[in-house]
């Protein structure tokens, strides 16, 4: 068996078998944690197929920040989990339906493509270019307005984030920059007569 | 036995059908909701992948990269209304959500 098989059959298992403890984990913190390991076996499956770049991505940007941002909100709220897990044996038998008639229907579509392309190259189609820049040469000339929106996308979603989470507590002392520049000798200096030997 | 396409794509199969599955038994839990909607991206993602490697063809992989973008935002967008949320109603209870009588 090559090295590539041996791989694919110790990842793929795991990839299934995380993914699944996802959806059936009681504690939604286990479901995050099987959540990474998920993304962790898919980046090497990304590895076996010649995409390193998207599966230094997928751990940096998933592992890294996506599934810790749920860890995070998993924790801080204080939800009474045992409440949402009810009816979950009830829809048991639909769930279970919807997803056999999907698999059987998915499975039936690939079973008759995969049969001529068993052979097809792996490598690198780009030739000597490695994949971070064969995918850079890709990105940066033929998709370039995509990779903008690309941009435009996330920075629609730091600001929608930030404006749905922000909220300033009332009677906390701030510095107000607008305030403070728009001072002038009138408003900030008062000039008082102060007659000796009195006092203000 | 070779690594073919159609190893992927029935991997990829397999992992969008948990994703189903995962948002119907978990209808109450809209954080693992979520995480199923991660796995469902996470299988297109495969999918994508193994198609440009074995056409030779890097367009997939550029794609797989714009849905990767996406599922970010949409991570960050979703949990930041779930915050949001909490903090208003004090629940996340799918059926709580009923503000809009949808």
């Amino acid at each position: 068996m090559q090295a590539d098989a041996l791989f694919f059959w110790i990842l793929a298992p795991l990839l299934v078998v995380s993914a699944f403890a996802v959806i059936v984990a009681k504690n939604p913190v286990h479901s995050v944690l099987f959540l990474i390991l998920s993304f962790v076996c898919a980046a090497g499956l990304f590895l076996l197929m010649g995409a390193e770049f998207l599966a230094m991505i997928l751990v940096v940007v998933y592992v890294g920040a996506v599934a810790v941002l749920f860890l995070f909100v998993v924790m801080l709220l204080d939800v009474d989990f045992a409440r949402l897990r009810q009816g979950f044996v009830e829809y048991l038998p639909q769930g279970l339906l919807i997803a056999l008639v999907v698999a059987i229907e998915l499975i039936y579509v690939v079973s008759g493509l995969g049969r001529s392309q068993q052979a097809a190259a792996a490598a690198t189609p780009e030739g000597m270019l490695s994949n971070t820049a064969a995918l850079g040469e890709v990105l940066y000339t033929r998709y370039f307005y995509f990779f903008q929106a690309a941009g435009m996308i996330l920075l629609t979603a730091m600001i929608g984030a930030i404006v749905l989470t922000l909220h300033h507590k009332p009677g906390v002392k701030r510095q107000d920059i607008g305030a403070q520049v728009a001072r002038n000798p009138e408003t900030a200096v008062e000039v008082r007569k102060v007659r000796s030997r009195a006092g203000i | 036995m070779g690594i073919g396409l159609a190893n992927y794509l029935t991997l990829a199969a397999i992992v969008f059908t948990i994703g189903i599955a995962g948002i119907i038994l978990n209808h109450k839990n809209i954080i693992i909701i979520l995480m199923s909607v991660e796995l469902i991206l996470l299988a297109v993602n495969i999918n994508l992948v193994a198609f440009s490697t074995y056409s030779g063809d890097l367009t997939g992989q550029a794609f797989a990269l714009f849905i990767l973008t996406v599922a970010a935002a949409e991570a960050a967008i979703g949990l930041a209304i779930l915050v949001a949320y909490y903090r208003n109603r004090g629940s996340i209870a799918v059926e709580d959500i009923n503000s809009l009588k949808g």
